[in-house]
């Protein structure tokens, strides 16, 4: 390990044709194809994936849990936001 | 060996290769420059002694099956993938000298498998199309596996190649010390030929210009120069290596040999 460490990277592996990509981790990696490189081997080598996405850590903003007050509890008491005030026809299956 | 079928000794040149070859890397495991490079070099050796297995398995399987079998049987009398791998000497293991040669450097490494990528999808095609099936199914399996080695490989000898004066200067130092044990991946031993011969294999003869395209394309990207054509050091195939050998299986056998079956 040397004191120029290689940049971070974010892993997200989509399962399945079909589904997300889901994040399952991050590693250090010299640039993208090596950062793809080091996930097909970290992470899918017991047939995890089908897919790899990388994204290098410092262009993920984050949400400031410092906000969570004010960003997330005013939906709290908010519950005609959930479409559940609608009457369905009766036919209408798996809504 | 006189009473071993060509069959056999190809199947065991194909084995030893890849049990010599993975067993190089993953003396890494645990060493590697970066937690990721250490779990790659690891899957790339187990990889290649997975294959050692499918091979050793049909040596084995083929050796039983002789009137008069030459091979170390295990502790039950036949022959087994263990005692063919644990129990031959040096003189018996039919392993190109390329792949015996010591770790070094993390260049020296990558180039060594480099070499022997590049040189392993074309034969691994071959055996995949080839008559026999047991190996045609192996080679199918081994074929993707050697894929994914070459290009790894690849991208890092164009990394340390077109990389810092250090690294650059590392992969000089270790294509001076490497080249001259790659003209034995395409001299053929007797039993090569007579695998080409029976259908099995692909010719080397018509595999060495995909392998020389492929290591000059890789070269020219990483800004190193195409060693001249010189004299090339042989002999791994028929049984005569380098000292590299010896200390490789005093090392994996120990403990057969000490403990005979022994098992953990």
């Amino acid at each position: 390990m040397s004191e120029n460490q290689w940049p971070l990277w974010e892993i997200f592996i989509r399962s399945k044709q079909g589904l997300d990509h889901k994040h399952v981790g991050s590693l250090h990696a010299a640039d993208a194809q090596m950062a793809i490189e080091n996930a097909r081997d970290v992470y899918t080598r017991r047939m995890e994936g089908v897919s790899i996405w990388v994204v290098e850590s410092k262009y993920i903003h984050a949400s400031n849990p410092d906000d969570a007050a004010s960003f997330y509890d005013p939906a709290s008491d908010k519950v005609y936001r959930h479409p559940t005030f609608y009457d369905l026809p009766d036919e209408l299956k798996h809504m | 060996m006189s009473s071993s079928t060509p069959l056999i000794q190809y199947t065991l040149h194909l084995a030893d290769d890849t049990l010599i070859l993975g067993h190089r890397n993953s003396e890494w495991t645990g060493h590697g420059p970066i937690l990721e490079q250490d779990i790659a070099i690891s899957n790339i050796a187990l990889d290649l002694i997975g294959q050692a297995r499918n091979f050793y398995q049909y040596a084995a399987k083929l050796a039983n099956e002789q009137s008069k079998n030459i091979y170390p049987p295990g502790l039950n009398g036949s022959v087994t993938e263990d005692s063919l791998a644990y129990l031959r000497d040096g003189w018996d293991f039919r392993n190109s000298l390329l792949v015996e040669q010591a770790n070094g450097d993390w260049a020296k490494t990558i180039l060594r498998q480099f070499f022997c990528s590049a040189h392993q999808v074309d034969l691994y095609e071959g055996l995949a199309a080839g008559s026999d099936k047991m190996l045609s199914a192996v080679g199918a399996k081994a074929y993707k596996e050697a894929l994914y080695h070459l290009r790894w490989s690849s991208e890092w000898v164009i990394r340390l190649g077109d990389g810092t004066e250090e690294s650059h200067a590392r992969m000089k130092k270790a294509l001076e010390e490497l080249w001259k044990f790659t003209g034995e991946l395409y001299t053929p031993a007797s039993y090569e030929l007579w695998a080409t011969g029976a259908g099995i294999a692909a010719d080397l003869s018509q595999l060495r210009p995909r392998w020389e395209e492929r290591v000059k394309d890789v070269f020219d990207e990483a800004g190193l120069s195409h060693p001249a054509a010189g004299w090339m050091q042989t002999g791994g195939k028929e049984g005569r290596h380098t000292e590299q050998l010896g200390y490789i299986l005093a090392e994996m056998q120990f403990l057969q040999r000490a403990y005979p079956g022994c098992e953990w």
